[in-house]
């Protein structure tokens, strides 16, 4: 894909609404930063603090754990990058209650905006599909993405979607909005319910 | 030291739900016995420090989740143990295969054997070392210890080659 992209909150909002009521959305890095500027709910996982790109391997385990909710991961490009084989780890597990969305900016956003090793090279669709993953997708322009979104997050997984954005610059990363083990026990209560 | 059926049984005993897992020559002859058993399911990761983030999920999604790795995915595990149980502070248990504790003919001079320990200290992960086959119960109590006390806690298994 080439030409102009979309904004990643702009493309991250098309997350919010097109989310159901009893799924969970994990956010990490710049994700977090903007899903938190956006009204919340308990089932929302700011993953911050965080082990770096470990969002999705938090996401396969949470997707394992309840097989009766959808399970969004909004990654980033950078954060992938740092768990590839995380694609062939959820690719094995079958889970198909998972959706993995990567924004891909071709930077490091949070640290500066600082470009990944090969920026507007790495095609993430062809290595989802390497990975294995049954349903891809991919997205530059937001009115497609927000026309498909409450289709593609529906659909039977594991799911993968390859989101090109703009990057923001200058904007700081994203705070912890709390200690995280209050945090756990009370997403541990959200999804007893 | 154990064979996989004692290791399934474990498990089993225990309501072990899930083990995410990625195998070496030891703890990977259990995996058979395990899937056969048909209580836990394994979940294979690529890389250790997937495991432990793949297992806070599971925690936190309400299943009773168990880390087995060997000592090497340990050193390669240090964020995602730091994230997990330190800032989430989730008592994920482990078992960990400690490389050429009971001879180095594969690995002489294996330095697994000045690492394992203090680094597992350094986490303050409260950890029993097995090196014999009748210490096969103190899996179970030290797993039951670590839950009541909703800490984190770890088996150490004595291994024997690469």
């Amino acid at each position: 894909m080439s030409g102009a992209r979309m904004s990643g909150r702009d493309a991250l909002a098309v997350v919010h609404r097109a989310r159901g009521p009893r799924d969970v959305v994990v956010t990490t890095m710049a994700t977090s930063r903007d899903w938190m500027t956006m009204p919340q709910t308990p089932l929302d996982v700011i993953f911050v603090p965080s082990a770096m790109g470990h969002a999705t391997s938090l996401g396969l385990g949470l997707a394992l754990a309840q097989p009766n909710r959808r399970v969004v991961v909004c990654n980033g490009d950078g954060s992938m990058l740092m768990n590839l084989g995380s694609l062939v780890s959820i690719s094995g597990a079958h889970v198909a209650n998972l959706t993995l969305i990567v924004f891909d900016n071709g930077v490091y956003e949070v640290t500066g905006a600082q470009p990944t090793p090969a920026p507007n090279t790495v095609d993430y669709a062809a290595i989802a599909r390497g990975a294995g993953f049954p349903a891809v997708h991919a997205y530059q322009d937001l009115e497609t993405w927000s026309a498909e979104a409450e289709q593609v997050l529906s659909g039977s997984g594991p799911t993968f979607v390859w989101l090109r954005v703009d990057a923001a610059r200058g904007i700081p990363g994203p705070r912890s909005p709390g200690p995280a083990g209050d945090r756990a026990r009370a997403l541990q209560e959200a999804l007893r319910a | 030291m154990f064979t996989g059926e004692e290791i399934a049984g474990v498990f089993d005993e225990l309501g072990i739900t899930h083990v995410v897992t990625v195998p070496d020559s030891t703890i990977g002859q259990w995996q058979g016995a395990i899937e056969e058993r048909g209580r836990t399911r394994l979940v294979r990761v690529c890389r250790e420090g997937e495991a432990w983030e793949v297992a806070a999920g599971l925690h936190l999604g309400g299943a009773r989740p168990l880390v087995l790795i060997q000592c090497t995915g340990l050193f390669e595990s240090g964020d995602a143990i730091r994230n997990v149980l330190h800032d989430w502070k989730l008592p994920i248990f482990s078992i960990i295969g400690y490389r050429s504790y009971l001879n180095q003919d594969t690995l002489p001079g294996d330095t697994c054997l000045v690492f394992t320990e203090p680094v597992l200290d350094t986490w303050k992960v409260d950890y029993k070392l097995l090196t014999k086959h009748e210490q096969l119960g103190e899996i179970s109590a030290h797993y039951t210890a670590c839950r009541d006390a909703k800490k984190p806690g770890a088996i150490l298994v004595a291994e024997g080659k690469a």
